[in-house]
Order: C-alpha cells, then structure tokens, then sequence
C-alpha cells in the first residue's frame, strides 16, 4: 500500500504541474479575482458623478452618497461653476445640481443632485481600517474624456495613510489624506476612491506633479472619508466651513516629545490648563509623536468640535475635553473665499487685539521641508459661470458667509419641526417655575427677569439688552441667562429668536453626534444641542465671551408633563466645575395671564 | 533505501510547492510592514534648481549598511539618515566606543561606484531589519512588483515611505545616449511600468509581491527627445560586488583628510599638468579648470571642465581632498584618475613620467 503510493504521489505531483502549464495563462484565482473586481466597479459605477459648469467648457468629478442627492465633489472643482452646475451620472443623463456647503481648507464641497429622491448611491468606508498596501480604485471623468459620462476606472495599491500635505496656495490643506498610486489626473478631481470592496473610503484631490506637467506621476492624495463625515453636519448647514485648531501651535523638543511651542491666551486649551513647552501626549483619541501627527488628528475637524486631549505639565498628566475654535476669523474664510473685506460681527468688535496679532504665523518646521508641488488638479471652465438654471433656483439662497443659506434654513426648520412635534410652547408665554424636587432650588423665568433661589444665596438677573455683563447666580457662567434663553426659544422659536442658524452636528458628551442651532441674543452666543432621532432638546451652551467658559445646561429625564415633553433633570456645568446637577420636580409654565 | 529516501523527499518537495503557493498569496499589508522599516529616508545636499535634498536608501546589513544612489544629494557633510522608527542619524556626530577606544560616526559615506551610480553609507546602529542583497532573487518581464521610496519627500520622521506597485516591463542594458538619456550609468536595469523613478524616490527598493529585494530604483532619467521618463530600477546582481568591495574596503573607498604619511617626493596636480578651478567653497567640487599644453594630462586626454571623481579608487569630492589624496601618491608611481564629461566616465592612467604627445610610452 505505502509502496504504491509513492508513484501515485509522483503522478499527482507530475499531473498538477501538468495542469499548472495547461492553465497557464489564466489561473482560476485570477479569473475570480477579476470577476469580483469587474462586479464590484459594476455595483458603484451608478454613483459616480461627472460634474461641469453649467454652459460646460470645465468640471471634474463627484460621488453621490444619498438617495435625495447629496454628493461630494473637491470645493476646488466646484469653485469656477459657481453656485449651480450641470451633473452626468452613467445612465447618461445629466442632472442640475446646487451647491450645499464648502469645506474651502479641506477642499470639500457638498452639492446636491435635483430631480430624484432614488439615486444610487456610494456605500461609507471607514478610512481609520484603510491600510498601506490595499488595493484601492479610482473613478471619475479624468481630462472630461467620458461625453456619455461613463466614468474611468483607475486602479492602483494605496501607498500612504496618514499624510500630511502642506497648504498649496493659501488655504487648501490636505491633512491624514490617503496616497494612491492609482491615476489621479485633471478632470478626476472631486471624484471617489474606493476601496475593493466597493466602499467609498476618500475624495481625490490632489496629486504631486512638479517638473513632468499636469499628469499622473504615480502619486495621488484622497480626503479621507472619516474627515468629512466629521465634517457633513456642517457642510449641509449650507456653510463655508472652516478648520479648527486648537490656539496652541506645536514643535518637536530635543528629546523628541511633542511641546506646545506657542499658546494664545484665549483659547479652550489654556483655559483647561495648557501652558508652553507642556507635552501633548494625546490628542482626539491618537498618540501624538510627531508634528505631523498632530497635524493629522487636528486637521480632521471643523471649527467648534469638543475633543478629549492628554497633556503633561510639570510631570503632571492632565486629560481634558477641550473646544477647538476655527482657524479663520468669523467672517475671514467667507471673505477669502468670496474675496470681499470681512466684517466683523458687532460683538466682536473691540476685541483683544493680540489674538490676531499672534494669530496663525506659519510654523517653521523641524523636519525637512516637503515640496510645494502638490497642486490641486481642477479643469477650469472657460470664462464666468453661466447663469443659474431656473430648476436651481428655488433651492439656493444667497447670505454672506454661507455658500447656500436654503440648506441652513431647510435644517433650521427640519430641527425645530422635530422639537416641537414633542411639544409647542408659543403660547406658554406666562412666568416658567422650576423648583427642584427637594424644593432647595428653584428657578422663575419670565419676560423680565431670572430669579434662582439657590442654597449658597438667591440671584436675581434683570433681563436687559446686554446679557453678557451679569453672569447670575455666581459661579454658574451665566446660568440664569441660560434659562431666559431657552424660555425665549421654546417661545418664539428660531426665526424669532434673534440672529439664528442651524451650525451642524458637533459631538455630545454621552450623546454621539447631534444637530446643532446657534443663535445671539442680547448680546450673548447661545447654542442649543438637539437630539437628531428623537427631537428634544439635550442642551445649551450660554457663551457670554468668547474668552470665557460658556454656561453649559445638560436637560434629561424628559417627561410629558399637559401634553408637552419637559426635562426633569437639569445638569449645570462650568468650565471644569459642575454648579449643580438638579432633579426637577413640579413645572410650571403659565401661559400669558389675560388681562 | 531508495525507497525510503524518496517518500521523504517528495514530501519535502510537496511541502516546498505548497510554501511556495502561500507565499504567492502573500498578505500585501503585512509585506509592506515588513519592507518599510528596512528603507530609509535621507537627506542631504540641494534644495535649489529643482534638485530635491532627499532621496531613499535601503538597509542591507543588520549593522547599518545603507544602499543608496551617488547623486549630488550625498554631496555635503551633513548627511542625516532617517529609519522607520524615526530613529535620526547625522553625519558628524559620532561617539568614542568603550571597548576600542575608536571614533564610530553616526553617518559614515563608506564609498560608492559612479559606473552604477551607487553609494554605500552606514550608520552607527545594530540588530537592525535588512534586505539580503547576496540572495538571487530576480523577476522575469511581467513578474509583480512593489517599490518603496520616500517620493516627493511625502514621508518624515517615523511616518512610513510611499509604496507604488507595477510590473517589470523588461530586464535591458540600459542605452544612455547623449542628447537622449544623460546618465553616467552603464549596465542593466529592470524596465517597470510604473511611476516609480520621481523626485526622492532614488535609491528606493524594488520587491518582489514577497518583499523580496529586486533591485534598487534609480535616479530620475527622461528622454530628452520625446520628454518622457524611464522608470527604473538596478538588479540586485547588477551591484552586488561592487557592495561588496566597498563594505570590505578593497575600493571605492571615500578619500579622508587624515594626516598620514606622505612620500617625500610626492605627485602633485600642478606636475601633472592639471589646475583645477578656484577652491572657494567648504567643498568645491574638483573641476579641471586648466590642462597645461604638453602635460601628462593633456597627453591622456584630460579636458577643463571634467570633473574628477576618483583617485586611484578612492572618492575625491572637494578640491582640498583631491590634491590631498595625489599628495600621498609617490612621484615615481602611477595614478588611475576617474573623471566625468558631458555625463560620460572615463578613466585615464598616468604618472609624472607620462611621455609628451608624439612620443609612444
């Protein structure tokens, strides 16, 4: 038996290296390999958009990524189209499109395909898994070649994650952007990497280029994925959205730690105890060991986002959730972008003026210099964009600083039309008690005043035309102001309320990722934190100065109480303090006592 | 006995075959984790003209070995190595070691071979991940291929290099050309089809799927006649003794001021009949600015404007190491001088005694 088996061994050796000739040209692995890859561009293909100026002559390309419409393309190629264009998807159909909101640092626009509410659409990758090595494709209209809007397909591996590149030009920064070696051309711009699965895991942008023209050298760059989805809230507000950073610039010592080389005194991070030459040790969630990681984890996020961060001062570690302001100025980005003066908002005027002064001076970098060849890859059309198509034009609504105030409006109205849903406060116009249920504390808000009884003392706040002065009871940040504040929203609701718009969704301690309305009245910035599934209200940010900590309200344990959803818990939270966390008990709002 | 032999052997083929197929399907991920930490960043001379002060190298001994290509990049003294890890290395710096006694630089240019446009450096370091140039790996036209390379400088500190992929076109003798391909390089090369050859990316590696060392990627090359760019890389057995000779020190050694002995009747350039241009730089390159009429040099051939590469072997990149180097040659002995014109190498051999033109040695 074991004798025979030996040449029975020889023949199966010699038959498989036989059959291994015969198969030669197509191995049947091969075979598969291809035919998933062929389903896979199949299955997405429906997706991808070529996007031209309206009256054509330019463009580049867009991915959708909802059923209504919505899809990405580079604020670099939507730019020269201006406030409409005209949209090819591979059914050969063009489509009109309108511009959402622009991300003009990160080099995202968000626009929207009219006529459909079934568009096929990309599914989300999560770009954190992509690793260097994955087969990764692009598609898009590179050089416009597709007149039927059949977009080209590009394969390649993905050769970096994690990059940083330098701003080309002054404001396009592409930070833990993903390298591929797929073919990046003029004209791909704006369109999706996938990966080879099929899911959408970036938006190239950008490729290295320099001495050999304006092609393909083998070395593309693509917005992560993760990036704009931090970035989807706000860009759906209908904003020009800007970055965030955190008011403190980093260096490497000579011991290679990563210190704060620089800190503005405004700022969240100071405030929380950051200091010069600390160490950042974390920063959102990542080890920071170098500038560049750093750059990465910061670029990630638009202005307003609450991050946890870990520092060590004085040998000392310290974690803190710290809130990252924007980049530009209020007003700065929207100038720039539309290339007006800005102008400055009435509370801001008068302000310190050494924060501009010490503002954003570029960093020096310790590690070799990197290239300035890397250019953002539009196709320019020719000339002013033509004049907006009559089907977009009940969707876009011009205001300074927005890139399409319809969409702030149209999500202004979506929140507000959830909130009330839960209950309509309008004619609850009467004094608004709210005892706590231990009857130590107890709040009355009306028209003309916010009284507390509280047990370290009573406070009475006089509700005057200037909020931002008395911060009532001591040690809340404003609480008081905070109540009259919500009183007046859940009264009048946000197109009374004063100079309101809807900001975008930013992270909730203990609540993922909820919209958010802000609004300024009597002279103080509020913002009101919504929960996006149920409707009701989750919390409010009372910001009486930009350089102090805001009053923050945190309601819960929401009941019914005649016909109207009320909190019953109320947590109050200052800086690093919590005031108070009161457990309510019987509200009362009166309605407005007739006379 | 035959028998009994030939089950295990088969068995062993078998097993052979079947490795062999996994690591055919080897996880792309995990080669390019085990690739990137053996190439290296380095930087060094440039940063003007369109000429990049970086290029890659590839580790290719456990102590330190860095493979990389001779370009004006290592044309300073202040080289600094970048690992993986973001481990930093710079010329310069170095440390007395306790047990010899010995100076140990943390970047040290060991020698390098203009013919193919190679240099090795080696830094002061151990127990570090390697490729094994001494193993025959080669890859047939059409075989997969991966090349890592610090293109564009994408990459610093401990963030990893750029890993492109493609296919090898054709392994060919490369035909520089003047006025097509300006190259001094002379020898084979794989042809790839990707857009490896960038800014940066020299002296990068090529990998089989396996991560296997292929060959080394070299310098930027386009032809100037329909402005294309090759992309290419040098076979492994393309370089390999000329490696070897360096690391032993058998030649291409890198000239040093180091005070040695001197013969008392030394050569000298000005004997040979060479001046070379004004030495007004910490480095001036060596530059033949005048050949006296009748003089050795001129006997061999030598021009103004070449520039002089090696003395008897040994590297000469300043003007001062030059006369320094032909200072500790004898009167009485030949010299071999490598030099470089319009991108060509030549190598000429002559002495004090060089007979005048017209006369036969």
């Amino acid at each position: 038996m074991k004798r025979s088996a030996v040449p029975f061994l020889l023949l199966l050796t010699l038959a498989g290296s036989l059959s291994r000739v015969a198969r030669a040209e197509v191995p049947a692995q091969v075979l598969e390999a291809e035919a998933k890859r062929v389903a896979v561009v199949d299955k997405v293909r429906p997706s991808v958009v070529a996007v031209f100026a309206v009256g054509g002559g330019g463009g580049g390309s867009g991915v959708l990524i909802t059923p209504d419409g919505y899809a990405l393309s580079n604020f670099h190629v939507t730019k020269p189209c201006g406030n409409a264009m005209k949209c090819g998807l591979d059914d050969g159909k063009l489509y009109d499109a309108v511009i959402v909101g622009i991300d003009p640092v990160g080099d995202v626009a968000l626009i929207k395909l009219l006529g459909r509410t079934d568009f096929p659409v990309a599914e989300m990758g999560d770009s954190d898994e992509v690793q260097v090595g994955d087969n990764a494709f692009a598609m898009g209209n590179p050089f416009l070649l597709a007149t039927d809007f059949t977009p080209t397909v590009t394969f390649g591996i993905v050769s970096g994650v994690r990059r940083y590149q330098y701003p080309a030009g002054t404001l396009l920064e592409y930070a833990d952007c993903i390298q591929v070696d797929a073919s990046i051309n003029p004209g791909n711009s704006g369109g999706p990497l996938f990966d080879a699965e099929g899911k959408l895991i970036g938006i190239n942008g950008r490729g290295s280029f320099e001495k050999r023209g304006r092609v393909n050298v083998g070395v593309g760059y693509a917005i992560s994925i993760n990036q704009i989805k931090n970035f989807m809230g706000h860009l759906k507000s209908g904003a020009i959205v800007d970055h965030a950073t955190l008011g403190a610039q980093v260096a490497t010592n000579a011991e290679g730690d990563v210190v704060v080389s620089n800190i503005l005194e405004h700022t969240d991070a100071f405030r929380r105890g950051l200091r010069y030459n600390d160490e950042v040790v974390s920063f959102a969630g990542r080890p920071i060991r170098t500038v560049n990681a750093f750059k990465n984890a910061l670029g990630i996020f638009p202005q307003g986002w609450r991050v946890p961060l870990v520092f060590r001062h004085e040998g000392q570690k310290v974690e803190v959730l710290v809130r990252l302001r924007g980049v530009h100025r209020t007003g700065e980005l929207a100038s720039k972008v539309e290339g007006r003066k800005p102008e400055p908002r009435k509370r801001e005027e008068g302000k310190k003026k050494q924060d501009e002064e010490k503002k954003e001076p570029e960093k020096k970098e310790p590690e070799p210099k990197k290239e300035d060849g890397k250019k953002p890859i539009p196709l320019k059309p020719a000339g002013a964009p033509a004049p907006m198509p009559e089907a977009v034009k009940p969707f876009f609504e011009a205001k300074p600083g927005y890139a399409n105030f319809y969409f702030n409006r149209f999500n202004q109205d979506r929140v507000w039309a959830a909130f009330i849903a839960r209950g309509d406060f309008k004619d609850l116009t009467g004094t608004w008690t709210l005892p706590s249920e231990d009857g130590q504390v107890k709040f009355t808000i009306s028209d003309k005043s916010v009284a507390g009884v509280l047990p370290l003392g009573d406070s009475n706040l006089p509700i005057t035309d200037d909020l931002s002065v008395t911060l009532e009871p001591a040690g809340s940040g404003g609480l008081s102001a905070a109540l009259y504040l919500w009183r007046r929203l859940l009264i009048e609701g946000p197109k009374k309320f004063g100079e309101m718009h809807y900001l975008g969704t930013l992270p909730l301690a203990g609540h993922g990722i909820v919209d958010v309305l802000t609004g300024t009245h009597a002279n103080v910035e509020c913002r009101f934190y919504f929960d996006p599934a149920k409707g009701h209200l989750l919390g409010i940010e009372m910001i009486p100065d930009d350089d102090a900590d805001p009053c923050e309200v945190f309601f819960s344990e929401y009941a019914e109480v005649e016909g109207r959803s009320l909190p019953h818990r109320m947590e109050v939270r200052n800086g690093d303090k919590v005031f108070g966390n009161f457990k309510l008990g019987q509200l009362k709002l009166e309605a407005k006592a007739e006379k | 006995m035959l028998r009994t032999l030939q089950f295990p052997v088969l068995l062993a083929a078998l097993l052979a075959l079947s490795l062999g197929s996994t690591a055919q399907a080897a996880d792309p991920r995990q080669v390019v984790r085990d690739v990137s930490p053996k190439v290296v960043k380095i930087y060094g001379a440039g940063g003007f003209r369109g000429l990049e002060p970086y290029q890659t190298g590839i580790l290719i001994s456990s102590e330190g070995h860095i493979l990389t290509v001779w370009s004006y990049v290592l044309d300073t003294e202040f080289i600094t190595i970048t690992l993986d890890s973001g481990r930093k290395f710079e010329q310069g710096k170095s440390r007395v070691d306790e047990k010899t006694k010995k100076k140990i630089e943390q970047v040290e240019l060991l020698g390098a071979d203009p013919k193919l446009e190679l240099a090795v450096l080696k830094i002061d370091a151990k127990d570090l991940p390697h490729f094994d140039l001494a193993k025959p790996t080669e890859a047939a036209p059409g075989s997969k291929v991966l090349a890592f390379s610090n293109l564009y400088g994408v990459a610093t500190g401990n963030e990893p290099v750029s890993v492109q992929h493609g296919i090898v076109s054709i392994r060919t003798p490369l035909e520089a050309r003047r006025g097509v391909f300006e190259t001094a390089f002379r020898g084979q090369i794989y042809v790839l089809d990707a857009m490896t050859n960038n800014p940066g990316a020299a002296g990068g590696a090529l990998t089989n799927r396996q991560g296997e060392l292929l060959g080394m990627l070299g310098k930027e090359l386009r032809n100037s006649l329909n402005n294309t760019w090759l992309n290419y890389a040098v076979p492994n057995d393309q370089m390999r003794q000329s490696v070897e000779d360096i690391i032993k020190g058998i030649k291409r050694s890198v000239a040093v001021d180091d005070k040695g002995e001197r013969p008392a009747q030394a050569l000298s350039a000005a004997i040979l009949g060479i001046s070379l241009v004004p030495d007004v730089l910490e480095r001036t390159p060596p530059f033949i600015d005048q050949i006296r009429l009748n003089s050795p040099a001129a006997h061999v051939g030598l021009k103004a404007d070449d520039l002089v590469l090696f003395v008897n072997g040994r590297l000469v990149q300043s003007c001062k190491l030059l006369i320094d180097e032909l200072e500790r040659i004898d009167r009485a002995d030949k010299v071999r001088l490598t030099v470089i014109r319009d991108q060509e190498l030549m190598e000429v051999e002559l002495s004090a005694q060089t007979a005048a033109p017209g006369i036969k040695p």
